[in-house]
């Protein structure tokens, strides 16, 4: 009995010497335990712009349906819901792996190892950022869709679109000459009615399957010669309808939130390169710590995939 | 050492597979859930509490948002190496997250209430009421 207490008395002790200074209770550096609390404070800024985009979203009647929206990959692939952000989901992954190789080279001093895996981790972030530019560019540039225009949106009641012949039969609109060969209609309030034709130069109006839609169909304003060219159409009781914009928040958000990963990503590439070339010159050698500053780097980039795992989620998956 | 490191490096890239392949079980669920694998679930379920209820995408909603959270824990555990580090310090990272928790319900609740409003004001927006008031007095004296 008395052998115990004392061992709990010894145990108390310790447990105050831990905490009494010249040691490092969490058995982390002073670097690594800040770079973990700048991490969580990080953390609730995206969570703070992720629940403020689900907020809006909860509260808009219609919302834009991210496999309508992100269905376009480069080289001219169009239809593939989803697939270009997963191939980029997986080289955010696989950066983060080749990360992790690198901080275990350098707790065994391979500094030729952690120089070949942080060049491939820098690959794998510098292709991430190629890829978030030509998605951008081709949001903004040819689905025109910024942070105070979002033409994508839902029919909210059933309709078919109109051909010009159609348009030009309707006595209360006008033919106008849209200046690239094209013509528009227009109403006495101003409105501009145009037949959908989408920017790949398909025609809805002429298409038998294209041309009707129901409730809740997804439907992007077309954007050409820098003008959003609104898709006339009638409803079941033949009423002259146009498209209209989708809420106007998912713009924002979007570009907002993705812009904030995205930034993040180039300042850890950014980091990775200053690292790189510090690794490269026999500093951290020097320093005898496991290669410290590249596992703390390897935090932030892991946070950085992390991050991404849940603008993914509220993006393009939910 | 060198087992060790041999066993640390094949941990690396099996949990390399296993994310690459949790992300695509995700992309096929969100797929299904909107009617790209063959079958279309919206329009599936029942009324409850004057509420339509789809258990099918609820289902589908839940299965994302578990696997992203077990890609999180993988992250921090595995590749952060917060399986590693001591209790207190695991702790002051993960205990403050849960605030978050609050904050999702509290702001969804109200995302969810102003779209309540919305429509409600739309609704009260429609109603033609008719003037059934007498026709006003004639005005004698001009007081006010």
């Amino acid at each position: 009995m008395a052998a115990t207490d004392e061992l709990v008395v010894l145990e108390e002790e310790k447990q105050e010497d831990l905490w009494s200074g010249g040691q490092r209770p969490f058995k982390a550096s002073y670097g690594k335990l800040m770079m973990w609390y700048f991490l969580l404070s990080d953390a609730f800024t995206f969570a703070g712009f992720l629940i403020a985009y689900g907020a809006l979203r909860f509260s808009s009647p219609t919302w834009p349906v991210p496999d309508f929206v992100f269905q376009t990959a480069p080289f001219g692939l169009h239809g593939l819901p989803l697939i270009f952000v997963t191939f980029m989901s997986f080289l955010l992954i696989l950066s983060s792996v080749t990360m992790v190789r690198a901080v275990q080279e350098g707790q065994r001093y391979n500094k030729r190892g952690v120089i070949f895996w942080m060049l491939l981790t820098i690959i794998g972030g510098a292709g991430f950022l190629g890829c978030q530019a030509w998605e951008w560019n081709n949001l903004i540039g040819t689905e025109g869709m910024t942070v105070w225009t979002n033409p994508f949106s839902a029919h909210t009641e059933e309709g078919t679109y109109l051909k010009n012949e159609d348009l030009a039969a309707i006595p209360a609109l006008t033919k106008k000459d849209d200046g690239h060969g094209g013509v528009y209609f227009e109403d006495a309030r101003g409105n501009h009615y145009y037949e959908k034709i989408d920017h790949y130069g398909t025609s809805f109006a002429k298409d038998e399957k294209l041309k009707s839609f129901k409730a809740g169909d997804p439907y992007l304003i077309t954007y050409h010669h820098g003008e959003y060219q609104y898709g006339a159409y009638k409803d079941t009781a033949g009423n002259l309808k146009m498209e209209s914009y989708g809420p106007k928040g998912f713009g924002a958000l979007f570009f907002i939130i993705t812009g904030f990963h995205g930034f993040h990503v180039f300042s850890g590439v950014a980091f990775l390169l200053i690292i790189l070339i510090n690794v490269a010159s026999g500093l951290y050698e020097k320093r005898k710590n496991e290669y410290e500053m590249v596992e703390k780097i390897g935090l932030y980039w892991h946070f950085v995939d992390l991050v991404w795992v849940f603008v993914f989620l509220a993006f393009y998956l939910l | 050492m060198g087992h060790d490191y041999n066993k640390a490096k094949k941990l690396v890239f099996r949990g390399m597979w296993l994310l690459a392949a949790v992300t695509l079980v995700e992309v096929a669920v969100s797929l299904f859930g909107k009617g790209h694998l063959g079958i279309n679930p919206e329009g599936i379920g029942f009324e409850m509490f004057g509420t339509f209820v789809n258990p099918i995408l609820i289902l589908v909603g839940l299965a994302l948002i578990v696997l992203s959270i077990y890609k999180a824990y993988f992250i921090i555990y595995e590749f952060m190496h917060m399986g590693h580090e001591v209790r207190g310090l695991r702790m002051s990272v993960l205990l403050p997250v849960l605030l978050l928790v609050w904050a999702v319900i509290a702001f969804f609740q109200e995302g969810n209430s102003w779209e309540e409003r919305r429509s409600q004001i739309n609704d009260f927006n429609q109603i033609k009421v008719e003037d059934v008031r007498q026709a006003p007095p004639s005005n004698n004296g001009g007081t006010k």
